[in-house]
């Protein structure tokens, strides 16, 4: 117990250090030229406007909570999500670069609807998966901890409206092989594993058909 | 074939197409029956099907859909998953067909109404909606409709929370932390309170003043880790030991809430009529007297 909060302690020191450090970062130059030590321009693949491109499965950062993206970029420093771009890209990236950056993208409005709108049924399908989910296999509705807009709630929840359908249905895939295990609790990797392939397509249309009006 | 013969012929076919096509109720040998609800889609388009859309929502968001008899930031299907639907989660088609009962609680024979009832005074913290108010009719309609089919007086499977057997160990809330920090802190929070989307609960508080009070069943050690082994966490029901739900659900159960609405004014009589087993109520645990420092029952409604 004791030994915990101590190391909650130090990650903490270490966090508001970084943080102090971050509010020096130009953290707008990085996202539209790089950081000049190995970390290409944010903006290349997830835009400026922090939109990703959908089609090629780069997601969209703009308005997601800034806790949770500067964790995925630790994450990805650390291994625990396997993704050949985005780990040489975080492994350049101080502490700081990493905190400012992901405040920047934080700040961005939540973009439009990421695609236009697939075959209805699919959406019809992915809408009951994420209101009411599918408790035969024990999988909650998405709303239930990414909330009733899938806004997302807090640092560990993130947005998931909108998001590009090809990463989502790849986050799925990752879960399920275990090359993404920073899940808290385990979470989205039980999700994943009780999703057949057509309710994650399913789920996957339904969250990039809808976004900010 | 004479005509007669044909007649009956066509009656048995049609009776067993009839028993085939109607419910998901099947007995099987030596278990309790098995029961499925209908689907969402089956909800009829009339002013029926309206009242149990109605009882749904109740069910889904009752501080939004019954302000007036909710005192705390709970709703029915925090405890009662996949909009009372879902077998091990004390379903409300299980629980329909058992009512009336005769209940240890009130010493008493409960209609479904009053068990209902019961929940908002208890469990949600608040006023139980009178009857014949629309929104116990609601909740009523929607229990009965998902019960559709089912046999009246049966114990279905899936009714209830499966009964938990006695851990090796007893109980222990530093156990429980631990289980908690590792566990449920992520949605319930730190403290147990809870964490909001907007003005809502996305995930309800676990005690302290928006929880359910003293006298709701949760808070029963036995009844909380039972609820827990086949449910929680959300998604990853039976993910725990029997041991984990034992000792985490005493430590949910040995925290400060709202009061017990049978409160006498004296904490010791009121754990000596209703609190003598199964729970921390009237205990020194963690250093603290648990419904010594409860506020009033009735929460958010007190102030009205």
């Amino acid at each position: 117990m004791i030994a915990s909060k101590l190391m909650a302690g130090a990650a903490m020191l270490v966090l508001g250090m970084a943080a102090a450090r971050a509010a020096e970062v130009d953290a707008a130059k990085i996202v539209r030229e790089g950081n000049a030590k190995g970390a290409a321009p944010c903006s290349s693949c997830h835009g400026l406007d922090g939109a990703g491109q959908a089609a090629a499965g780069f997601p969209r950062l703009a308005g997601l909570n800034a806790d949770y993206l500067a964790k995925q970029l630790h994450d990805f420093k650390r291994g625990l999500r396997s993704n050949p771009i985005m780990q040489p890209m975080s492994q350049a990236l101080s502490d700081a670069e990493i905190t400012a950056t992901a405040r920047y993208y934080a700040a961005l409005p939540v973009p439009k609807a990421s695609e236009p709108a697939a075959d209805p049924t699919l959406i019809k399908k992915g809408e009951a998966l994420f209101q009411h989910g599918n408790w035969s296999k024990g999988v909650p509705g998405c709303y239930q901890c990414h909330g009733p807009e899938g806004q997302g709630i807090g640092a560990h929840f993130p947005g998931i409206v909108p998001q590009s359908s090809t990463y989502v249905r790849n986050q799925i895939r990752d879960w399920k092989s275990g090359s993404r295990r920073n899940d808290p609790a385990g979470l989205m990797k039980s999700v994943a594993e009780h999703l057949s392939d057509d309710e994650a397509a399913a789920v996957a249309a339904y969250l990039a058909s809808r976004g900010a009006k | 074939m004479t005509n007669t013969m044909l007649a009956s012929c066509r009656t048995a076919a049609f009776v067993c197409l009839a028993l085939l096509a109607s419910h998901a109720f099947a007995a099987e040998a030596g278990g309790p029956p098995h029961f499925a609800p209908p689907e969402e889609s089956a909800i009829p388009d009339n002013d029926f099907g309206a009242m149990i859309r109605l009882g749904e929502n109740i069910f889904t968001h009752t501080p939004e859909y019954a302000p007036n008899n909710v005192g705390n930031g709970l709703s029915c299907v925090n405890c009662h998953l996949d909009r009372g639907r879902k077998a091990g989660s004390a379903p409300l088609w299980a629980a329909y067909v058992s009512y009336p009962a005769y209940r240890a609680k009130t010493k008493s024979v409960s209609t479904f109404e009053e068990r209902l009832q019961g929940c908002f005074n208890y469990s949600m913290n608040g006023k139980a909606p009178p009857a014949g108010s629309k929104e116990l009719t609601a909740l009523v309609t929607y229990a009965y409709w998902l019960a559709s089919g089912a046999p009246t007086g049966a114990k279905l499977a899936g009714a209830g929370y499966p009964k938990l057997p006695a851990p090796p160990q007893a109980p222990d809330f530093k156990r429980g932390a631990k289980v908690f920090e590792a566990n449920c802190a992520i949605c319930h929070g730190a403290n147990g309170e809870g964490t909001k989307s907007g003005d809502r609960y996305a995930f309800p508080p676990l005690w302290g003043n928006d929880s359910f009070n003293w006298g709701a069943g949760m808070h029963r050690v036995d009844i909380a880790a039972a609820f827990i082994k086949a449910n929680m966490p959300l998604g990853r029901g039976g993910s725990l030991s029997d041991q984990e739900a034992w000792d985490v659900a005493a430590f949910v159960d040995s925290h400060e809430r709202p009061q017990d609405p049978r409160f006498n004014g004296s904490l010791a009589e009121t754990q000596k009529h209703y609190h003598e087993e199964n729970c921390s109520y009237g205990k020194q645990v963690n250093g603290q007297l648990l419904g010594s420092k409860s506020e009033p029952a009735g929460g958010r409604l007190r102030k009205q």
